[in-house]
């Protein structure tokens, strides 16, 4: 391959890959079945853009299946939201070379709700961290955070270098986190992450979570992981008795001491809601996304907005992927959710929209109300004010318009 | 071990390089904290706000934002604006896949505080394959 067997994009892809392999002192490559990577013109710029018509003209293909994370447009709403057409059709060629190569443009960050789960120590190549933390831990699989140009290599050479998360020693836990608060609502979850995530940012740190008393879902694991990777730059979390590496805490610590341990109390998850400051107390945007919602997310949703009507002050945005989409409105739970004045974007995440930084000025979007720690603390970036409450206020806020105390 | 005039890094790739140095005690995202049409620190507040990183031989103690980073500084790249260097205090995956992407030189842990032995403005040589960053010439 180095030689130039399958093409000279295909022996750059590995040299760079020998490169970090390198510098992380990987023995090995370990090859991997699936690769989920972030292409969009928004964060690839131009040169990105360049770089993947060069690889795709040069006839180099995915080895093995590639999907796509959200990207920055939904095409049925880019006029609506004032977005540039010529960043649209910029982000129609980086489609068509990506379609090229062949990666399917799935355009979802929870690809390990909608399309692959993958098996307990099987090795995969994703980007977007909420999908690697998910992965790692809840899934057992094993991934580094592969950003766009890393995960493109791995689709290409159809492996990658044995570091971090990929060894058994890298997966042990080191902080134990002892919960005592009741976790309820989704946005309980996302502050739990916030809490342990902004004490120890460290992508090496592994939290072991003791003290859940009641089996977790999905979305509540989905919403801790986006937070802890958003907040403390982690890869992997353990929960004692539900996720696949930890069935007790000495299996989750392998043997190791706890280098710190940290308590999380109902009194501290109160302080983390009563902090965000909620500037005059209008309501001007409330936000569901950050990861994309489930369709379980969006059955709850149109429950709650049944029969009501958001604030005329008040804009509500909430993003999924193409298939939930689809099976919301078959199930009626769009129709619900678009009567009480929300919009249902596809492909999408809120704060990679291109534009987004204008649309807080435009729309006058300067408090942004959402259930997401994630959100909240990535959207900061763009100077929304940003406010965490939990899923059944955020709905109360959105229709009353008046950001209530938590 | 330090004489003073320089220090060692834990892990280190690319070419060796010269450049002035640029130090910071904030972490980094190359999305968040940059203005990427002109290389400058855009974020209000941030330690090095208005410096300019093109060129430059940077010093960061933690790396900050998700994957997206990855892109960013092969974008920069093209455009002339990517800096010579970027030495992390502690770095994650995706500054290293981004910055080898981007043929720029990374390096990450130190033995001592940069800030201890260096000034913005000083000429350094980063040498990843000794592990080493020395000072050429005091601002």
């Amino acid at each position: 391959m180095l030689r130039g067997a399958r093409g000279e994009a295909v022996a750059e892809a590995l040299r760079g890959q020998i490169e970090v392999g390198d510098f992380f002192g990987a023995e090995r490559f370990v090859p991997v079945s699936n690769v989920h990577m972030m292409g969009d013109i928004e964060v690839m710029g131009e040169g990105g853009l360049e770089f993947l018509r060069r690889t795709a003209e040069s006839g180099a293909r995915c080895a093995v299946n590639t999907t796509t994370n959200a990207r920055c447009f939904d095409f049925g709403y880019a006029g609506r939201l004032g977005q540039s057409p010529e960043n649209v059709a910029r982000e129609g060629v980086l489609i068509s070379c990506l379609r090229e190569i062949g990666v399917m443009t799935t355009d979802t960050c929870i690809n390990y709700q909608a399309i692959y789960q993958p098996h307990l120590g099987e090795h995969v190549a994703w980007g977007d961290t909420g999908t690697v933390i998910y992965a790692n831990s809840v899934l057992g699989a094993r991934s580094n955070f592969e950003s766009g140009p890393a995960a493109l290599a791995a689709s290409l050479t159809g492996r990658t270098p044995a570091y971090g998360f990929h060894l058994d020693e890298n997966r042990a836990g080191s902080l134990l986190v002892e919960v005592e608060a009741n976790l309820e609502s989704l946005s309980d979850w996302g502050a739990v992450g916030r809490i342990v995530g902004e004490k120890h940012q460290d992508y090496w740190a592994v939290p072991v979570f003791t003290g859940i008393d009641r089996p977790p879902t999905a979305d509540e694991l989905k919403h801790l992981g986006a937070s802890l990777a958003s907040h403390g730059s982690m890869g992997m979390y353990h929960v004692v008795g539900i996720t696949p590496e930890a069935r007790t805490e000495e299996d989750a610590f392998r043997g190791h001491e706890p280098t710190s341990v940290i308590t999380v109390t109902n009194n501290d998850l109160a302080n983390l809601y009563a902090g965000y400051d909620t500037g005059d107390g209008s309501a001007n945007l409330v936000v569901f996304s950050a990861p994309q919602l489930s369709l379980y997310e969006l059955k709850r949703l149109s429950e709650l907005l049944d029969g009501k009507q958001t604030s005329e002050s008040t804009s509500l945005v909430v993003t999924t992927n193409r298939g939930y989409k689809a099976a919301a409105e078959n199930l009626g739970y769009l129709k619900n959710i678009e009567r009480a004045g929300g919009v249902v974007l596809e492909g999408v995440c809120f704060y990679i929209l291109d534009g987004v930084a204008r649309m807080r000025t435009e729309y006058g979007w300067d408090n942004l109300v959402t259930n997401s720690a994630k959100l909240a603390n990535i959207i900061k970036a763009h100077r929304y004010n940003p406010v965490l409450r939990t899923t059944e206020e955020c709905v109360r806020i959105a229709v009353t318009g008046r950001i209530e105390d938590p | 071990m330090s004489n003073g005039n320089s220090i060692s890094v834990f892990r280190a790739s690319g070419h060796v390089v010269e450049g002035e140095a640029l130090i910071s005690t904030e972490g980094f995202s190359p999305r968040y904290d940059l203005d990427r049409l002109t290389g400058a620190v855009s974020r209000p507040g941030h330690a090095i706000a208005g410096e300019n990183i093109a060129g430059k031989v940077l010093f960061f103690p933690t790396a900050k934002g998700g994957i997206a980073a990855g892109w960013a500084f092969y974008d920069l790249a093209s455009k002339a604006l990517a800096p010579k260097a970027i030495v992390f205090g502690r770095t994650n995956p995706v500054m290293v896949q981004g910055a080898v992407f981007a043929g720029i030189t990374i390096a990450e842990g130190w033995s001592e505080d940069p800030s201890e032995i260096f000034r913005t403005g000083d000429i350094v040589r980063v040498d990843p394959q000794k592990k080493r960053i020395d000072i050429l010439k005091r601002a």
